[in-house]
């Protein structure tokens, strides 16, 4: 019998061997698969009771992860709530938004470039910290976007306000309102989470909304810059002092309707310099403009600044600004003065006056400066990045003298400081006619390194001329670059 | 010496000693396990580890000794990789026990001592092993009592849709484990009588020697038992289990892979048969197939055990959380069915493999025992207890780790549960009786003066068999 006994053995060998194989499997090469899957509470649990990395703001921490006693170890803190919100975000059990979403495996610890910690951590059997992040984001600046929004504008206004570094295309300021408490959304009391979650999302307001980012609107009268720099950059034109039409309408082609000025005068005749027709932002200029141009030349300038285009990759959830292909004759005219199909966020703005300021080269925009290890440790910073060559230097140069003019001695007046050159474009666009006009504001200042962007979405209860000549968007530029300069 | 005496003349050492190393060393696994528990979980040495560990290492020296009287002879690796199991068994009972405030491990202790004292009555009482060929029938007739006594109306009871429980006032328990033991010597003593008429007569297909179909009797009423277990009582792993034991007796006993070919294709009517009919199993399958799609709101949710199981595994990587650290508590079932995973989430693929290995080791023993073994009697029943083991082995851990679909059965000596460990404690006393009879030096009858006097006291009637 011992034959067949000695069969069965190798057979019993083969089925230990088999299970020795699949744990093998299960175990070590599965494990990242089922770690990842969304419906792992193990892992859910144990990321959301991590010692997580804080998010720094200058000297100042504006999410952090502070001991608790209930099961979840610790407790995610947001210290200044409803000002930085929309960049932090928030880290709750059932997942994260804003930087703490796209920054999470290096907060978790989870990142590679903290493997050496992690795996010394585990050695000690201590558990994991994260790394922490230290943004761009310089606090005067984001006090100064963040007091203006709230202080100078009526109550409930929607409206963002973001400042960018042009040579680097760091974010200096990125405010939003309304805006919302993300420590309500953090708490460990999971059933208030789901309440609170629910009153935002259902909120007319759409308080979650980061609007610098994710509200997409007709620029209006500030992308005549991208039209005049369009007209320069075509060869047409050489300088700020060229004649362009001017007049008290402008025939919109293929219709019957024409369009006049804001204020109904003929902006200084048939023929007007292009710095005086943007000084007094001049529809009837830059709509000929965009028609003699076309919808091609229109198109690629604006994709030149970033239209049409992602380059936000800190912050999920950047819509793209637009600048749609194939507009027919009277679109594209109307898309000389940011009407019709174009629409643009306000970080999309910054980043064409960005541009501007810094020869005419459009820098990546980012908003983690450096991280740092569990143990503060710094690692490299990240390096800035051109996006793309929007304009000649050239082109810069001219159009800054169009932007200091028209703060100097036109429709951007309110945005002026005392002693410090500033280069600015108002803004209004129309939606419906029984509605609010969206109010635009872009600035820089071409002796020092800031460009800044503010958007009114619906500022009730003021006039359309009002908002057109920057008296809500100017001053809360205007103080934004005070801060930033100081 | 003759030429036979050459042959015969090796003798195995008792190696006893080497026995108590092992042992002391299985009980670090046992008491460490159990204080590794405590820091763990509580951060502290537990209270009771003096009493607890004192019992336990008491237990294991007393089954020391009892070996080192009744089977002095008896394999000394069996006995120590039982210890460390049973040992390991109860620390991870214990861990969930803190987790869920419950005292499981408090009874598994007193389940290992009734299995002791039956492991040691066991080889007081039998001195030698070819006594039980004596009750074959009576062993048939009692296993196919147990079997059926949970389907009695007062004393059966259905626990998770299998019913293979009865309960007698406060005691529950698993007919089925003692079964197990018992079917085994039925089946070595029916075949051992039988196996020539099985081995010879028969005809030829093709290329197979298929048996006679007077002889296919017993094998077809086999399998119509084991399909008959599964569909009274649900329990597809007894069924799956009891069916493949008879097969490798079968096999064993007649030397014929013939018989393979057709309980093979048996079993895959079986299967086939219990798949089409019975929905339970259609589940079973469906759920192994995808037990995502079987898990989490929306769904109907069977499948949260194995997944569970499966996370807690996946989570605990190479080395595991450590005790304490992992979150076992979230698989249903964990101190029975689901002890494996329990391992694999908290002692990783290391502590996972070691237990695999001891299981490998036990029945790598009992196969040992069945092929050094001198009488058929011996032979099949160790050979059977061995792959009984090794295929429930293979059934529970390989549902657990979803190799196989799951049918539930216990991990022998890790689960929690009287029945099984009583049973399987029963089962190492049985392989050390065979083993000390097998290893035991042959009485010389030409008065060799180098064996001690009391090798000659031990009257043994040696038929020496052909194989």
């Amino acid at each position: 019998m011992n034959k067949p006994i000695r069969t069965m053995s190798i057979f019993c060998m083969l089925l230990f061997l088999a299970l020795l194989a699949n744990s093998t499997y299960v175990m070590y090469l599965q494990s990242g698969e089922l770690a990842d899957d969304p419906n792992n509470r193990r892992i859910v649990e144990a990321r959301f009771s991590r010692e997580r990395g804080a998010i720094l703001v200058g000297k100042n921490t504006i999410a952090e992860s502070k001991p608790s006693d209930d099961r979840y170890l610790y407790q995610r803190v947001y210290s200044t709530p409803f000002k930085y919100a929309h960049l932090t975000g928030v880290f709750n059990f059932f997942g994260q938004t804003a930087l703490e979403k796209t920054q999470n495996d290096f907060l978790s610890g989870d990142d590679d470039s903290l493997f050496l910690t992690s795996f010394l951590d585990m050695i000690s059997s201590k558990s994991p910290k994260g790394g922490s992040v230290q943004l761009t984001i310089d606090p005067r600046a984001q006090d100064a976007a963040w007091d203006g929004l709230n202080e100078d504008l009526p109550a409930g206004t929607r409206a963002s306000a973001v400042a960018l570094e042009p040579s680097t295309g760091k974010i200096l300021a990125m405010a939003s309102i309304p805006s919302y408490d993300p420590n309500k959304l953090a708490s460990h009391d999971l059933d208030e989470v789901n309440k609170q979650d629910r009153r935002l999302q259902k909120d007319d307001n759409k308080p979650l909304d980061n609007r610098a980012i994710e509200t997409r609107l007709p620029p209006g009268s500030t992308f005549k810059l991208v039209t005049a720099a369009a007209a320069l950059e075509s060869g047409d034109y050489d300088s700020a002092e060229d004649l362009v039409p001017g007049g008290f309408e402008f025939d919109l082609p293929q219709t019957d309707d024409t369009i006049g000025n804001h204020d109904g005068g003929d902006c200084g005749g048939e023929r007007i310099t292009m710095s005086s027709a943007m000084q007094q932002s001049c529809n009837v200029s830059f709509l000929s403009l965009a028609n003699d141009l076309g919808p091609e030349k229109m198109r690629e300038q604006a994709e030149a600044f970033g239209f049409n285009q992602e380059y936000l990759d800190d912050l999920p959830g950047q819509v793209e600004s637009a600048y749609p292909a194939n507009l027919d004759p009277p679109q594209t005219a109307m898309s000389g003065i940011g009407q019709s199909e174009v629409a643009a966020t306000p970080l999309q703005m910054a980043m064409v006056v960005a541009a501007i300021a810094n020869d005419g080269v459009v820098m990546k925009p980012y908003l983690v400066d450096n991280e740092l290890t569990p143990d503060l440790e710094a690692l490299p910073k990240t390096e800035p990045e051109d996006f793309s060559e929007a304009v000649s230097p050239s082109t810069a140069e001219e159009l800054t003298k169009m932007m200091v003019a028209t703060v100097d001695d036109g429709t951007g007046e309110p945005a002026q400081i005392d002693g410090v050159e500033v280069a600015g474009k108002t803004g209004t666009a129309q939606s419906a006619a029984e509605r609010n006009p969206y109010a635009w504001f872009v600035a820089f200042a071409p002796d020092h390194d800031v460009a800044v962007a503010v958007m009114i979405q619906d500022a009730a209860g003021v006039g359309r001329d009002e908002i057109a000549g920057g008296r809500l968007g100017g001053p809360i530029a205007k103080s934004i670059i005070e801060a930033v300069i100081e | 010496m003759s030429q036979n005496g050459s042959l015969m003349g090796f003798v195995h050492r008792r190696r006893r000693g080497a026995e108590l190393f092992l042992l002391i060393l299985s009980l670090f696994v046992g008491i460490g396990g159990y204080a590794a528990v405590g820091f763990g979980v509580q951060e502290k040495v537990p209270p009771d580890i003096i009493g607890y560990g004192g019992w336990l290492a008491a237990l294991i020296l007393g089954t020391h000794i009892i070996v080192r009287i009744t089977a002095p002879y008896a394999d000394p690796v069996l006995l120590p990789v039982v210890s460390a199991l049973n040992g390991l068994g109860l620390a991870v009972i214990h861990r969930l026990d803190l987790a869920r405030d419950k005292d499981f491990a408090a009874q598994q202790l007193m389940w290992m001592t009734i299995g002791v004292l039956l492991f040691a009555g066991t080889l007081l009482v039998l001195r030698d092993h070819r006594v039980l060929q004596r009750f074959t029938y009576t062993s048939g007739f009692v296993a196919i009592v147990l079997l059926l006594l949970p389907m009695l109306p007062v004393l059966g009871q259905d626990i998770n849709g299998a019913r293979i429980w009865i309960r007698i006032g406060p005691l529950g328990f698993q007919p089925g484990e003692v079964a197990k033991v018992l079917l085994v010597l039925a089946f070595a003593g029916y075949l051992v009588l039988h196996r020539d008429a099985l081995a010879l007569a028969g005809r030829r297909l093709l290329f197979l020697d298929l048996p006679r179909g007077r002889d296919l009797g017993p094998i077809l009423a086999m399998w119509l038992v084991s399909l008959g277990v599964l569909v009274f009582q649900k329990d597809l792993g007894s069924s799956l289990l009891f069916f493949g034991l008879f097969l490798v007796l079968l096999y064993v006993a007649t030397e014929r892979p013939g018989w393979l070919v057709v309980g093979g294709s048996l079993f895959l009517a079986g299967a086939f048969l219990g798949y089409t009919l019975f929905g339970h199993v259609r589940q079973r399958f469906s759920i192994w197939l995808d037990p995502m799609s079987h898990y989490g709101e929306g769904t109907d949710d069977r499948g949260r055990q194995i997944v569970e199981s499966m996370f807690g595994m996946g989570w605990g990587g190479l080395i595991g959380r450590g005790f304490g650290n992992g979150e076992p508590w979230r698989i249903s079932y964990a101190e029975s069915d689901f002890i494996f995973a329990v391992i694999g989430e908290e002692l990783g693929l290391t502590g996972a493999m070691a237990v695999i290995v001891c299981y490998g080791l036990i029945v790598e023993r009992g196969l040992r025992t069945a092929l050094v073994c001198r009488d058929g009697f011996g032979k099949l029943v160790a050979t059977g207890l061995a792959c009984v083991f090794a295929l429930q082995v293979f059934v529970v851990i390989g549902g657990v780790t979803k190799l196989i679909p799951l049918t539930g059965l216990t991990t022998p000596f890790l689960s929690y549960g009287g029945s099984s460990l009583v049973a399987n404690w029963v089962i190492i006393a049985l392989l050390l009786r065979i083993s000390d009879q097998a290893r035991r030096p042959v009485p010389d009858f030409s008065g060799d003066p180098e064996l001690p006097d009391n090798a000659a006291e031990v009257t043994q009637v040696v038929k020496l068999e052909k194989s």
